[in-house]
């Protein structure tokens, strides 16, 4: 695919030795600007293809590509937001959310301005000098985005961003999520539980599977850009791709 | 006091009703947190008063009725710390034994640190050296003082090396420690922003091994006082050993207890202060409970 930005080729990741199968034969392509979800239940290997496509994994077999080239250590421009947040316990929020530009070289001046900038955009103004410690689950995962979105990456890679944060924030989270694709145009790969977040958010959804992990379908979501959250509800088509994306999951969620 | 600095607050920002009443709750908190915490800090120091009365009253009516050769009581040690004070005794001979320990202790913390560091990170020097490092820690180190006699002399070259050789171990091992038990997940995220092997260490490995590097210290301390003694005693007898020896031989039983008092007094100084610098270095380390 010519205006792929992120290519997974037949890729698998085994762990312990072949005893764990964390996802097989996954073919995936992520195109130039667009919002890929992927949803899937509990262990199909979401948060370790993630990692693959970061560069921080090596696929078992299999290539990982970005702009055409094996993925083969964290590239520039790639930004990741972790499931486990991943704030460092020992700095500040201004430090965290710094932490990205920081060690990416950035002059002091700009870093701040910048991490100042993406506090208040995650709706943590006031808390810049609080440590991790003292924050909540859903204010901790908020750092970790304003982190990842700091460092301004043409790719962004959240596992599961919003899933700590309480409903009315993830919505406005969600439509600053939506603002960020309008102005500055950025690839995301974006796991979430949620179905109703996917259809929000995505281009497209990937649906996954477990045991062996693998991509079950690849679902269009065609609803205009730029989206209104409560429209792309409204639609008829929300609820039609809402019950199928249920049913394709269901099977694989009781056993 | 700190109520009419909030009024004048809401009087200057003009604010809501809701915001004013927000204020002054936020105020009572703050105020109320801090009563809380006098009031725990003034409640520990009553308990460790009230038993320290009744250890020095059990220690005093016991002691009154033994031997005053084989043992004292706290008035008659107070007595003897007050003249061995007043003649500069005493400050002279901890002062020989303070130099020694802490020349060993700083000795051993540079190196110690350094070593645990490049154990940890190379692994070359961690397999040459981990038997050694392992095999040297569970000797008892009162067994190797004799050959550090030997080839040191008896003089203060040797007394630091005791210590060194006493509190050395315990810093390699908990830095080691430290080092690898980083959040493996920490690690990930630097290498998720690329850091170089240069911010991995000063942002992730370093920040997260310092609680076990001072807990490294703290052991070493302990470990140094009893090096430092001992080096008093088996080489050239000077310092708070010396102190000791002399008014042991001497059946003056009241002024041995003087040092002996004084190393649980340095011992507790030590420590407190040492927690005192992690605090203040690492917040993040201890606040976790605090409300
Ligand atoms: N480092 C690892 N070592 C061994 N097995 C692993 C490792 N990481 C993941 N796995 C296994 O790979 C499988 C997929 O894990 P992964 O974390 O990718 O799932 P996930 O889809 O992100 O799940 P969740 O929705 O719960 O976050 C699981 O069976 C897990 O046990
Ligand atoms: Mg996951």
């Amino acid at each position: 695919m010519a205006d792929a930005k992120i290519l997974i080729d037949r890729a698998s990741k085994l762990f312990l030795e072949g005893t764990v199968v964390a996802f097989r034969n996954i073919e995936l392509s992520v195109r130039t600007n667009e919002i890929l979800c992927i949803v899937g239940p509990s262990g199909c290997g979401k948060t370790t293809l993630l990692r693959c496509i970061g560069g921080l994994v090596a696929p078992t077999s299999g290539r990982v590509l970005i702009d055409g080239a094996t993925v083969e250590r964290p590239r520039a421009g790639v930004a990741i937001v972790f499931q486990h947040f991943g704030l460092l316990p020992w700095k500040t929020v201004a430090a965290n959310v710094a932490f990205g530009l920081k060690v990416g070289g950035a002059p002091r001046g700009e870093t701040a301005e910048r991490a100042e900038h993406y506090i208040k955009l995650v709706g943590l103004g006031g808390f810049e000098n609080h440590y991790p410690y003292q924050l909540s689950g859903g204010m901790q995962q908020r750092v970790g985005l304003a982190r990842a979105l700091a460092t301004n990456p043409e790719i962004l890679l959240m596992d599961e961003p919003f899933a700590s944060v309480d409903a009315q924030t993830r919505e406005v989270l969600q439509e600053e999520l939506l603002g960020l694709h309008e102005r500055e145009r950025k690839t995301m790969v974006f796991i979430t539980h949620s179905i109703d977040e996917a259809l929000v958010l995505g281009d497209r959804v990937a649906v996954m599977s477990a045991h062996p992990g693998r991509v079950k379908e690849v679902l269009p979501v065609e609803f205009s850009r730029p989206r209104d959250a409560s429209a792309v509800r409204a639609d008829a088509r929300y609820a039609e791709l809402r019950n199928h994306i249920w049913s394709e999951l269901r099977p694989t969620a009781v056993v | 006091m700190s109520i009419s600095k909030t009024d004048q607050r809401i009087a200057a920002a003009g604010v809501t009703s809701a915001d004013q009443e927000l204020m002054r709750e936020q105020e009572a908190a703050r105020i109320r947190a801090g009563a809380l915490q006098r009031r725990a800090a003034v409640g520990r120091l009553a308990i460790r008063l009230v038993s320290l009365l009744i250890v020095l009253g059990g220690w005093e009516y016991f002691g009154r009725q033994t031997n005053p050769i084989l043992f004292t009581y706290p008035t008659a040690v107070a007595q003897a710390a007050v003249k061995m004070i007043a003649s500069g005794e005493l400050w002279k001979y901890l002062s020989q034994s303070l130099i020694v320990l802490f020349a060993g202790l700083g000795l051993a913390s540079v190196f110690g640190i350094a070593l645990g560091l490049a154990m940890a990170r190379f692994r070359v020097i961690d397999i040459a050296l981990d038997t050694y490092i392992t095999a040297l820690y569970s000797i008892p180190s009162v067994a190797l003082v004799p050959v550090l006699v030997l080839w040191f002399g008896f003089e203060i070259t040797a007394k630091t090396a005791v210590v060194f050789l006493f509190t050395f171990f315990p810093i390699v091992i908990n830095t080691y420690q430290g080092v690898k038990n980083v959040d493996e997940r920490l690690l990930e995220v630097g290498r998720a922003f690329r850091c170089g092997e240069r911010d991995l260490w000063i942002h992730i490995v370093l920040p997260a091994a310092l609680p076990f590097i001072v807990a490294g210290l703290r052991l070493a301390i302990g470990r140094g006082l009893i090096g430092m003694v001992l080096a008093d005693l088996y080489t050239a007898i000077t310092g708070i050993g010396y102190l000791i020896a002399r008014y042991a031989s001497t059946y003056r039983t009241d002024a041995m207890f003087v040092p002996i008092v004084t190393l649980g007094i340095l011992g507790i100084t030590l420590t407190s202060l040492l927690r005192f610098v992690e605090r203040r270095i690492a917040p993040w380390a201890h606040q976790a409970g605090r409300e």
